[in-house]
């Protein structure tokens, strides 16, 4: 395994009949975007006076940006503990990352009532209240987004190296330097921003106090939110992997994944026992088996987070792609559980309130993963993402 | 290859160790005191037990507050609003039950220390420093509705119907009080059971009426320490908690949240100190060569 990248575009055809049907799923989500912007949440989503909070921030962005946390993930691996050999991974979760993130901030701009107005948080500095943690959040997330395709930009503008086109070619050759010089800077700023937000995250439903459930509310929230982010992060990696295997006919970088999950494994099991430690120290273990709905939902996540870390115990088993990508999913699924059951399951305003969410939220939520899948096929496709052997257009391996 | 799982989760430990640093703390901040009102605050006090459930106040606050009449109700045919929303900052229900009967009036509890203008961004809830009022500025608003998962209460309601939306709660009539009336409410009250002045002289007098009768009364005040205390006050014959009035201890209802904020950025120090600490990681792991070759 060598510490050298030789990323190259993966090329072929983009209108394959699965980015057809994506393409349809986009523009389904695209008229329903329409349709809530001209006709009002009311109208479209089933989120209430109880239920403010819905699928889109639960999902597109509490959910969305863990699972964008890959390029979070792999860069404290690469860069900080210094594991060169897994650097042919950052590209690819940079990328993710990138394309999460901005996706992320398109479901908030959706769900805010008064969006055209979004532009005022970050300008009006002298109104900012520094006790909310939602404005740290949408501060964090607008500079991560930034900070995010300031790092992937590279990646794209190496591909007019020697482009025909000399404006192209200029701005690749001077700005591609500059960046690569600046790098630590801008990767410091990357690793900084998410430690902040993620955990922020944690920290939003502890305002709501009484009216979160006793299971869910805790100080250790932030942290719970951190370390699954993290998890959350390389679980993507591993699926994003395998699923380039499958897309590109790739060879997918199954010793390295594996001692990967070597690392995160572990991490599942810290979460499990500080949850269960909180649980005691807070002295409410015992309703863990009440037998309701939030008590088994908490069962529930324990058995999810300590599954994957069950599963890749062995050498054997987690050199095995398709164990670790079961176990990744579980692993993804166990975060998202535990965050939806944060902002949604745990939350109780009353109970005469309900909330499931409508048709329409759901297709904007399916559309706009559709529009990020898309994006990550159309840019593997054309840039220097992915490294190592690929089959569907060899002649092209020099371009970087 | 690789990685010791030791030195990974050590560094990934040090990475959260700034959400962690948050969990000592907010143990010790239960201790505080109760935040202090402005000297001047303004409120209500309501006396379930003078009710007679007219919603003449119900009306007037429409009215005052240039709110449409509310049939969502009963039949679709009269202006009963049954719950806070978007058309009715003020409501007056029935309690029937085991601990007998009684009406309730619901409208913003304008809290001491309160957890909406915490929440808020930049600032469209604010509190004044003088009146104590909490009002709503929809320039400052772009309707995350955030304040809606942060109030105890359950008062402020976002116009779900609209394309351009508002928070819409009560703001005790501050336009009104600007040309020195009084809320509407409590000016069409015809029993007084809704009064208004300041919040000191009304605990002051709900004090004084359960200490003359307290056979009838529920022996304390509502509003004088819950979540740190509110400006609006009510007394009752059956139990606060029937009324829809939620059981809350005397911490302020932003402090959890917010001892969080503060310990981990105090000062900004903690993000700058992990962001240098970084950096310095990662320039003494390029200099000692076993740097990666791709570097964004």
């Amino acid at each position: 395994m060598s510490a050298h990248v030789h990323a190259a575009p993966v090329g072929g055809r983009m209108m394959t009949p699965s980015a057809r049907a994506l393409f349809a799923l986009f523009g389904v989500a695209m008229v329903l975007v329409a349709w809530r912007l001209i006709a009002g949440l009311g109208a479209t989503t089933a989120m209430n006076d109880g239920y403010p909070f819905g699928l889109w921030i639960a999902f597109d962005v509490v959910t969305g940006t863990a699972l964008a946390c890959g390029g979070y993930a792999v860069a404290i691996l690469v860069y900080i503990l210094n594991r060169g050999q897994y650097s042919p991974l950052v590209r690819p979760a940079l990328l993710t990352s990138a394309l999460g993130y901005s996706l992320a901030g398109i479901g908030v701009a959706l769900d805010v009532g008064r969006w055209w107005d979004l532009w005022r948080v970050p300008i009006y500095f002298w109104r900012w209240n520094l006790n909310s943690a939602l404005l740290e959040i949408a501060l964090c997330i607008m500079a991560y987004v930034v900070v995010l395709w300031i790092e992937v930009a590279p990646f794209i503008l190496e591909k007019y190296r020697d482009s025909d086109n000399l404006t192209l070619r200029r701005v690749s050759r001077s700005a591609v330097p500059a960046l690569k010089k600046a790098s630590v800077w801008i990767i410091a700023l990357g690793l900084v921003l998410p430690t902040m937000h993620q955990s922020s995250l944690g920290t939003l439903m502890l305002l709501a106090n009484s009216r979160l459930h006793e299971l869910w509310r805790t100080p250790m929230v932030p942290l719970f939110f951190l370390l699954t982010c993290v998890s959350m992060g390389y679980a993507v990696v591993v699926f994003e992997s395998a699923f380039s295997g499958v897309a590109f006919g790739r060879k997918p970088e199954t010793a390295m994944l594996a001692s990967l999950a070597a690392v995160i494994a572990p991490l599942q099991f810290v979460v499990v026992v500080l949850r269960v430690a909180d649980l005691a120290m807070r002295g409410v273990l015992g309703s863990l088996f009440n037998g309701d709905l939030r008590s088994n939902m908490v069962l529930l996540e324990l058995v999810l987070f300590l599954a994957p870390a069950a599963m890749l115990m062995s050498a054997s088993s987690r050199n095995n792609l398709g164990h670790l990508v079961r176990s990744a999913m579980v692993m993804m699924f166990a975060g998202a559980l535990y965050r939806f059951d944060v902002f949604l399951v745990a939350f109780n305003p009353g109970a005469h309130w309900s909330y499931f969410p409508s048709v329409p939220e759901l297709l904007v939520t399916v559309g706009l993963v559709a529009a990020e899948v898309l994006a990550y096929v159309f840019i593997v496709r054309n840039f220097p993402i992915l490294s190592g052997g690929h089959p569907a257009a060899p002649e092209r391996q020099a371009a970087s | 290859m690789g990685i010791t799982r030791r030195a990974a989760l050590r560094t990934m430990l040090a990475g959260s160790a700034v959400a962690a640093s948050a969990v000592i703390p907010t143990e010790s901040a239960s201790a505080a005191t109760l935040p202090t009102p402005p000297a001047d605050a303004l409120g209500l006090l309501y006396d379930a037990t003078l009710c007679i459930g007219c919603k003449t106040c119900v009306v007037a606050c429409q009215d005052a507050n240039g709110l449409p009449r509310d049939t969502s109700g009963i039949d679709y045919k009269y202006d009963a609003p049954v719950a806070l929303s978007a058309r009715a900052k003020n409501v007056i229900k029935l309690y029937k039950g085991e601990e007998g009967e009684s009406f309730m009036k619901a409208q913003c509890m304008h809290c001491v220390d309160p957890a909406c203008v915490s929440a808020c961004m930049i600032g469209a809830l604010t509190k004044n420093r003088e009146t104590g009022i909490v009002s709503y500025n929809v320039d400052y608003c772009v309707g995350c509705r955030y304040c809606e998962i942060a109030c105890p209460f359950n008062v402020p309601k976002f116009e779900w119907a609209k394309a351009t939306p508002r928070i819409v709660k009560c703001e005790l009539c501050r336009e009104r009080l600007a040309e020195g009336k009084e809320p509407a409410c409590t000016e069409v009250c015809p029993r007084h059971a809704v009064i208004f002045g300041k919040r000191a002289e009304l605990l002051q007098e709900a004090k004084r009426r359960i200490a003359a009768a307290p056979d009838t009364y529920q022996a304390r005040v509502y509003g004088e320490t819950e979540a740190g205390g509110t400006q609006c006050l009510y007394i009752s014959h059956v139990p606060f908690d029937t009324l829809g009035l939620p059981s809350l201890d005397d911490r302020p209802a932003p402090e959890l949240a917010r001892s969080i904020q503060h310990t981990v950025y105090k000062g900004f120090i903690a993000p700058v100190a992990l962001y240098g600490v970084l950096a310095a990681v990662m320039l003494r792991n390029r200099r000692g060569g076993q740097a990666p070759e791709d570097r964004p």
